[in-house]
């Protein structure tokens, strides 16, 4: 490419730094989340570690320029591991004064703003609720402000390729793209291939973004060359553990976990959902791969999605679900059916912030008690959490494991955040697992629809076009040795044990709570659950690196607890638990073992930064006696 | 409990479990169950691959008196599961067994659903106009003034069809019966059970218990002849002890009205011959309620589609005969990776 001598020369001048956030921010029309996902693909490629966050609007398409309509997408990359997308940008590209002004406060001090000046009319201004042009009025004074007409360089850049003006405009966000290319100097290749394929059929449209791209770099190196008053920097590779990688959202883990769990189980596939934020998207992942055997169903209702799900488990498929909050609670009927038939079934709990609609775009965790608690009756089913998109994977095939194995519904809990969010994840080897395959019930010899294994507990599963084992189950209390309706006081109390003791006895067939950082005793245990493992992780990292006495907990199976936790936690002299509710695993973990735990509570929409539960545990160890 | 050893013919006794019957005597659903085993053993259908889904209500108790395959799920949603179990084996034959509110009040969006998708199951609606299970309150299908412990000044909102709501949700198959018809009744499950594709049959049935002799108009013996239709394709719509009387298009009305053969000039060619794949005159039957017309009883629509799960199945056929050696390694390794050394 041509610029490549030039960003050579500048490379000698180019300050080297650790990690870097960048956040790019405009309207939700101007194309955020691709520029994101393009400038993802290209900094894995340069080889650091990376995670991101996707921050987009509820509405499709709010009013152009106004506040609530501004979609951002940040990226935190380096040269060391990277675990969370970062507490406060470094650079903040806003494409408009909206963007500029939702995101202004984020900014760490003498940050980098990148602003399109084109879009910072009047009218605009007045939109985002700017009293006077920020550019003029010395509020971005000690920040480092590179204000350029955007849109007018892209209209120049693309002229020669013949797009309408309305089209030509849309590419100033691949100008802002090229720009910060040159900054950080990354390839500009990989983006120029995407785009080629993506617009193979328009071809102008392809070549009129890779110019804007191209026009975007060549302006940071004129500058860079003219004033010198721009900073450029490298970020040296990361050092990650050898092998093959790709980027991945928790979506796309979560879908390719389950049909790899299913295959491992010796399953067929029926997905059943309803269009739901931010779960939708497991649907549409799951409904292009049909290749695999899984048949995808886009039910009437939330309900009509558990049902089917139940109905396919009950004819021998994997029957699995997706939903967020008030779905789960639509389908929670029909999982304590399933959990009084005993059928497997995996629930995929995509949470959202709430109670009600909420905010459907932003996350939380707040769903714990739902998962645990969340049914009428004694009603007991298997909880796992993942931790992270690429944590996503190995966390669906367990759920799919636990839930053939023991015959039960499972709830995965993930969240707005991993779902949408991407990391660079070295690809398994998918043959290298362990198999678990499902043998159904075929003996006619003394069958009984609820006869168990000794050691699982799992009923036997018998599905219809079995000759021989016709049998009827259902809803209503069933003897526990013939299956049939039993309204019977002693039975209700066998069987409602059973269910409990089978659930419980999961507990012997998971691994122990390891320690993810720090010691097995002693100081602070920091437990947590989910997508909170980033920011908890790397304050943990941060703080033993002073030397501080604090550990790092994670779990991944909420329920049943793992075997040594309560042994484990009463090994600490203090226990805190960040979470983005207000205190869901603390009253379980105080319930459970009667442990100090204390609660750490965010339910902003927005992920914990690091430095708030640095902070906290700071608190908490000079509050030590 | 189980058959281990198959006779040869299985006989209607066959098809019926060790387990008893706990619906009221009296009940019209005995003669229901019996009904359907008959029509099994006329079709000689194989056992285990025979699924009878239910909801809830005193219907839903079904599946537990057939020795096949059965669930007895919740309330309002066995279409629902129903159609998971037939997307996920399209080999079973499947019926779904249901009441008036378990299919028109907590269940009707479901009903709708798969009707319009046009799975291939049969549901059977058995419709007695009373919640029975929960004591007698109205039901969706309850005649206004029903007098219940929920509504003891009588029910002021109108009742729906069974049979109009399953025609305009798309059904393509669409029949009536009642429960005292011992002979009829196997017949229509048989043609259903023919049909592919979602077969909605509504039956009429008594609740000896809280509303008792609702359909007796026209149900009694007395009053069959004169108060019923039974409709046949390719024949002439003619009812009454001579047959005489006979259903005929109003002239220049889109509505029909009952006409005697040979008084006023009305001759045999005036009356409307029953044509099952006319939906038009489907509607006409289905809307005709006692006492100003004879209760039209038989298949009212039958015109087969697409069938969801062929659909299904075709897709997925496809997909994998386009990649057939597809494998989950491969997926993980296409679009952009890089390899860190």
């Amino acid at each position: 490419m041509e610029g490549s001598q030039a960003a050579g020369l500048s490379k000698a001048r180019r300050e080297e730094v650790e990690d870097v956030v960048v956040r790019f921010a405009g309207d939700s029309g101007d194309g955020i989340q691709i520029t994101g996902s393009q400038f993802t693909l290209t900094t894995a490629l340069a080889g650091n570690d990376l995670a991101t966050f996707p921050d987009f609007p509820a509405e499709i398409r709010a009013p152009a320029g106004t506040t609530f309509g501004v979609s951002a997408f940040q990226i935190h990359f380096g040269s060391h591991d990277i675990k969370t997308a970062g507490d406060a940008p470094n650079v903040l590209v806003a494409l408009n004064p909206a963007a500029l002004k939702v995101n202004l406060d984020d900014l760490v001090k003498g940050g980098m703003i990148i602003a399109d000046t084109g879009a910072f009319t009047d009218r605009n201004l007045k939109k985002a609720g700017f009293d006077s042009n920020p550019f003029d009025d010395g509020s971005l004074d000690g920040y480092q402000v590179i204000a350029v007409d955007i849109t007018a360089l892209t209209l120049e850049a693309v002229k020669p390729h013949g797009l309408s003006q309305k089209e030509a405009a849309r590419c100033k966000n691949m100008w802002s793209l090229g720009l910060v290319y040159w900054i950080y100097d990354r390839d500009r290749d990989p983006s120029a291939a995407w785009l080629n394929q993506r617009f193979a059929d328009r071809k102008e449209i392809a070549n009129s973004n890779i110019a804007a791209i191209n026009a975007g770099h060549a302006y940071g190196e004129t500058m860079e060359v003219s004033a010198g008053k721009v900073h450029a920097y490298s970020v040296a590779p990361a050092k990650i553990e050898p092998g093959l990688y790709r980027t991945v959202t928790g979506i796309e883990a979560l879908s390719w976990g389950i049909v790899a769990g299913a295959g491992f189980a010796g399953l067929r596939t029926t997905f059943a959902g309803y269009p739901i934020t931010p779960a939708s998207a497991v649907l549409h992942t799951l409904s292009k791969m049909k290749q695999f055997d899984v048949t995808t169903f886009q039910a009437e209702d939330e309900i009509a999605a558990v049902g089917a799900a139940i109905g396919a488990a009950y004819a021998g498929n994997l029957g699995v679900t997706a939903s967020s909050g008030p779905g789960i609670a639509l389908k929670m009927e029909a999982i304590g059916l399933a959990i009084s038939v005993e059928l497997p079934l995996i629930i995929l709990n995509v949470q959202r912030a709430g109670p009600s609609t909420g905010l459907p775009t932003k996350t939380e965790q707040s769903d714990l008690y739902q998962a645990v608690y969340g049914r009428n009756a004694d009603a007991p089913l298997v909880v796992l959490a993942a931790r992270s998109p690429s944590d996503s994977f190995d966390v669906a095939i367990e759920a799919v494991r636990l839930a053939t194995q023991f015959m039960t519904p499972v709830m995965l809990l993930a969240d707005g955040y991993i779902a949408n969010a991407s990391e660079p994840w070295k690809i398994p080897d998918v043959d290298a697992y362990d198999k678990f395959p499902v043998h159904f019930h075929t003996d006619v010899e003394g069958f009984q629809p609820f006869m168990r294994d000794e050691i699982t507990l799992a009923r036997a599963w018998a599905i219809p076009g079995t000759p021989g084992l016709e049998h009827r189950i259902g809803g209503i209390e069933k003897s526990s040795t013939t299956g049939n309706i039993s309204y019977d006081a002693e039975n209700h109390q066998v069987m409602t044990d059973l269910r409990k003791k089978k659930i419980d006895g999961i507990a012997k067939f998971i691994p122990d709570q390891d320690v993810a950082l720090g010691d097995d005793k002693g100081g602070i245990a920091v437990v947590g659950w989910g997508s909170t493992y980033g920011p908890i992780n790397r304050a943990v990292q941060l703080l033993r690196a002073k030397k501080t006495k604090v550990s790092h907990i994670h779990l991944r199976h909420i329920w049943p607890l793992p075997p040594n936790l309560g042994e484990l936690l009463s090994g600490y002299d203090k226990i805190l638990v960040p979470e983005m509710n207000t205190g869901q695993l603390t009253t379980v973990l105080r319930d459970q073992y009667l442990v100090p735990a204390e609660s750490l509570s965010k339910v902003s929409g927005m992920p914990f930064k690091v430095t708030e539960i640095e902070s906290a545990i700071r608190d908490r160890l000079e509050t030590k006696k | 409990m189980n058959v281990t050893t198959r006779p040869d013919k299985l006989t209607a006794k066959d098809y019926a479990s060790d387990q008893e019957v706990r619906w009221c005597p009296g009940c019209g659903d005995y003669a229901i169950v019996r009904a359907m085993q008959t029509a099994l053993a006329e079709m000689q259908a194989p056992p285990e691959k025979t699924v009878f889904i239910s909801g809830i209500g005193c219907a839903a108790r079904f599946p537990y008196y057939m020795s096949t395959y059965g669930f007895h799920t919740i309330h309002g949603r066995a279409a629902a599961i129903a159609t998971g179990t037939k997307i996920a084996n399209p080999e079973l034959d499947i019926w779904v067994i249901s009441g008036d509110g378990d299919s028109l009040s907590i269940g009707g969006n479901h009903l709708m659903h798969v009707l319009r998708r046009n799975v291939d199951l049969q549901y059977i609606l058995f419709n007695n106009e009373i919640y029975g299970l929960t004591k007698g309150q109205y039901s969706p299908t309850s005649r206004v003034g029903t007098r219940s412990p929920s509504t003891p000044a009588g029910s002021i909102d109108a009742p729906v069809s069974p049979t109009e709501f399953a025609i305009g949700c798309g059904a393509r198959f669409v029949a009536r019966g009642i429960d005292t018809q011992l002979k009829q009744l196997p017949q229509l499950f048989i043609r259903a059970k023919e049909h592919k594709g979602a077969s909605f049959i509504e039956i009429l049935q008594n609740c000896i218990v809280y509303n008792d002799a609702i359909f007796a108009d026209f149900t009694q013996k007395s009053m069959v002849e004169e108060k019923q239709i039974a409709v046949e394709h390719g024949k002439p719509l003619l009812f009454g002890k001579d047959r005489t009387k006979g259903i005929r298009l109003k002239p220049g009305r889109m509505e029909v009205e009952v006409v005697t053969v040979g008084a006023g000039g009305i001759e045999e060619k005036d009356i409307l011959v029953h044509d099952e794949t006319n939906k038009m005159m489907a509607h006409l039957l289905a809307s005709m309620e006692s006492p100003e017309f004879p209760v039209a009883v038989g298949v009212l629509y039958c015109e087969p589609g697409p069938t969801y799960d062929e659909g299904v199945y075709h897709q997925l056929d496809e997909a994998i005969a386009a990649q057939p050696k597809a494998s989950m390694n491969d997926l993980l390794r296409a679009g952009s990776t890089w390899t860190v050394e």
